[in-house]
């Protein structure tokens, strides 16, 4: 892989930068592999890298139905924290968080990571003593988190309106997390894994399984049947539909989040700022475009079109925190389908099937995790047993009552 | 913006409806194993297609009714009342459409 540094930046211009090589190869499938992942987000870009990288399988291929950074992990508000209450997230999302902080060196790729803080604001008395619960759980689990008062929280925001419809009194700070890129980690991935002689296969659409009893041998596909000794399905919001193939439900409703960027502007907001009761966050991107995120649209769709009613909702209480912002034009509004656990936490590892793997249930928080989740699931796939950081996250805690509901105790899911 | 037939009050925004999930699910017998309690609590078909489902007018009459809904598209085939059978796809399409619809 040639390597991106200044100085090949500076070769590059002699030759008014026609030479770049492509940041990886579009094969042909071949008839057999170790490892099949099925999905090609960040999630499965990831497994395959770490795959390759950490457990030396590299005959793996991963299949995308669409194109790299076409579904979710082009989507989504780019946003990385650790911020949760109960311990094994918090082990889980701090270990992808601290993998982000060396993900540009790593892959050798600018992911632009900006640590800016995530700022959530409360309300109300009552939530902010619910807030400050979970910022000191947070602490205690040895992850970074400070309460802010209104005064605090003013100074960081200058713009932001305390006094609005719903007053702000408090908020809590996470100062590591932040955003990067989102384009930049898939292509970061992808490169990385072609480079390793991982196969990434686009527009392959996966159409059905072939198994013995208890072993899935194969995956028929619109380019043919792949022979594959393990399977791993991380396909977001269509993972339902995929598990339907082999005869696996799943605890998952898939729903439409919506996005949106404004025009660009100078910079004016340095942090993420979250308003769990109000629903929305905004963060600025480096291009100057304030990224606007808000709720889901709480009923079952794959159309990656959310309603106007959620829209309104998410930019009345945009404006109500920066009337300023109210003079801006929306560039952008864009939805994907999130596959939404009962318990808001991700699914994670074995399957009752042998050699079937799965990473889903992600919801609207999976960007965050895309470095852990495919580390993690690497390992459980080349070990047949769960990572340490993932075991309270199987399928089976369903089975058995031991969810970790993140939704009830952080206060908005994700 | 989806708009939603209410059997009592007619065609309202989908803002006036929560949506309750699957219909036709039923609960099992209390002494079924963790296997079978779980599915029922908590796995679910999540079709991407034609899909019966649970609304309540929330905002409006708070009557619970099923839709059939295609979930890729949002277009609704029909509601019916909670506790009737699940219409037939094909007759709800043609209802719906007249019988070219039904071949699409």
């Amino acid at each position: 892989m040639p390597r991106y540094s200044a100085l090949a930046l500076i070769r590059h211009a002699f030759g008014a930068h026609h030479q770049w090589a492509p940041l990886w190869r579009s094969p042909t499938p071949k008839p057999s592999y170790d490892v099949v992942v099925v999905g090609g987000g960040g999630h499965g870009l990831a497994t395959a890298y770490y795959l390759a990288k950490n457990h030396g399988v590299s005959n793996v291929a991963v299949l995308e139905k669409g194109w790299l950074g076409g579904g979710n992990s082009g989507r989504n508000t780019q946003v990385t924290r650790s911020n949760y209450f109960y311990p094994v997230s918090t082990r889980f999302f701090d270990h992808s968080l601290r993998l982000y902080e060396n993900l540009g060196r790593e892959l050798n790729f600018n992911v632009m990571l900006s640590q800016r803080g995530v700022l959530n604001v409360a309300c109300s008395t009552h939530e902010l003593e619910m807030m400050r619960r979970w910022a000191n759980a947070i602490y205690l689990n040895g992850v970074d988190a400070e309460t802010l008062t209104p005064a605090e929280i003013q100074r960081r925001i200058p713009r932001i309106n305390l006094n609005g419809r719903h007053p702000i009194v408090g908020g809590f700070i996470q100062p590591r997390a932040g955003i990067s890129r989102h384009d930049a980690v898939n292509w970061a991935f992808a490169r990385a894994c072609d480079s390793l002689g991982v196969d990434i296969i686009q527009g392959c659409h996966v159409q059905g399984f072939t198994r013995s009893a208890s072993r899935i041998t194969g995956v028929q596909t619109n380019q043919g049947t792949i022979h594959a000794g393990k399977v791993a399905l991380v396909a977001a919001g269509h993972s339902s539909e995929l598990a339907r193939l082999v005869g696996l439900r799943l605890p998952l409703t898939s729903m439409t989040l919506q996005a949106m960027v404004t025009e660009p502007i100078k910079p004016i907001l340095d942090t993420v700022l979250v308003s769990p009761s109000v629903h929305v966050y905004v963060s600025q991107s480096d291009r100057g475009e304030l990224v606007i995120g808000g709720g889901a649209d709480v009923y079952h769709s794959y159309m990656q079109r959310g309603s106007l009613a959620t829209l309104e909702a998410t930019i009345a209480a945009l404006v109500e925190l920066f009337p300023s912002f109210s003079r801006l034009r929306v560039m952008r509004q864009w939805g994907g389908t999130v596959d939404i656990s009962p318990d808001t936490s991700p699914i994670l590892g074995k399957t009752p099937i042998d050699n079937l793997y799965l990473s889903c249930g992600w919801g609207t928080g999976g960007y965050k995790a895309i470095p852990a989740g495919g580390d993690t699931l690497s390992y459980t796939i080349v070990h047949d047993t769960p990572h340490p950081l993932i075991r309270a996250f199987s399928l089976e805690r369903f089975t058995r009552g031991a969810l970790v509901d993140e939704g009830a105790a952080a206060g908005v899911a994700h | 913006m989806m708009q939603i037939s209410c059997p009592l009050c007619g065609v309202r925004d989908e803002t006036e409806f929560q949506y309750g999930g699957e219909a036709h699910l039923t609960r099992p017998a209390l002494d079924v194993d963790d296997v079978q309690w779980a599915d029922y609590l908590y796995f679910r078909n999540n079709l991407k297609g034609i899909h019966a489902e649970r609304w309540c007018h929330a905002l409006g009459c708070r009557l619970w009714f099923n839709a059939l809904r295609n979930t890729a598209t949002h277009e609704i085939l029909t509601v019916y009342p909670a506790g009737a059978p699940r219409p037939i796809v094909s007759e709800a399409l043609n209802e719906l459409h007249g019988t070219e619809g039904a071949k699409r």
